[in-house]
């Protein structure tokens, strides 16, 4: 099954649509709570760092038998330097931003805890994509 | 141990949500920042912050929680409000600070374990 949904860059208060979203299929496909519990943590993630850190966005989702697999695509800064990126604590997070709660430079490490495989790749000032897979076994 | 209780044993008000009262508690989490909550908070917590706009509804409801509850009298905004009642997981509402608050509820949870 394959569902895409958008994500839009600034806008704070849709944040966590999507994920809310992929929550709800894989509830009503009695996903095991525990791998829905993970996912919806990776995906919440990714989401807002597309709308903190980006132009524009989409989920890919494709959910198998035994997997989900989820690809995040954006149109944004990018990020020059991935290895750094992963370290909790760090962010490049405006001060508007970081005023609401975000920022702690916890998101990425969260996504690496919460699912079973993730791959970013990045290019500076076009885009990155986050592909985030969790086995439902 | 339900949120209901701890509306009235520590005198919270009840901003929004009030038909999910009956949601049960089996533990907190105290913290403003959002991925923190994210990654740390689990199912059936109640989550102090002083935080009030819409994307603390967003974890709430992502992450299952009891309830929230706000600090030092902040109120939720208005769509945080919306979602909350929409979703029957309250927003409460306490005149204290974050420690003191944190402290009682500590307490009053694990009294009732
Ligand atoms: N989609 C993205 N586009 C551009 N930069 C990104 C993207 N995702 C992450 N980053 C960069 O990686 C940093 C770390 O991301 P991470 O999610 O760990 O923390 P954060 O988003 O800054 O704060 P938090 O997630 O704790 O609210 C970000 O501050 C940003 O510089
Ligand atoms: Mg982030």
């Amino acid at each position: 099954m394959e569902f895409k949904f958008e994500i839009e860059g600034g806008n704070f208060s849709k944040a966590g649509s999507a994920s809310s979203e992929v929550k709800k299929i894989l509830k009503q496909l009695n996903v095991n709570p525990k791998i829905i519990k993970r996912t919806v943590v990776s995906l919440y993630e990714a989401e807002v760092n597309v709308v903190a850190h980006a132009f524009e966005g989409n989920m890919n989702v494709d959910i198998d038998t035994d997997k989900i697999v989820v690809k995040i695509e954006d149109r944004g800064p990018g990020i020059p330097d991935i290895d750094q990126a992963m370290q909790e604590g760090y962010s490049t997070a405006t001060p508007q931003v970081r005023e609401m709660g975000f920022g702690a430079g916890m998101g990425l490490p969260n996504i690496k805890r919460n699912s079973d495989k993730m791959n970013i790749t990045s290019k500076v000032d076009v885009g990155t994509e986050l592909e985030i897979i969790n086995y439902f076994g | 141990m339900i949120v209901q209780d701890i509306v009235e044993k520590l005198g919270l008000k009840v901003c929004s949500g009030a038909n999910g009262l009956n949601r049960e508690i089996e533990g907190g989490y105290t913290s403003d920042l959002l991925s923190d909550v994210m990654g740390n908070a689990d199912e059936n917590h109640v989550w102090v912050t002083l935080q009030t706009h819409k994307n603390i509804m967003a974890i709430a409801s992502l992450k299952e929680l009891a309830a929230i509850v706000l600090v030092k009298g902040y109120e939720p905004e208005a769509d945080a409000a919306e979602q909350s009642n929409e979703e029957g997981i309250p927003i409460l509402s306490s005149e204290e600070e974050a420690f003191e608050l944190t402290g009682k509820l500590y307490e009053i949870i694990n009294q009732a374990k």
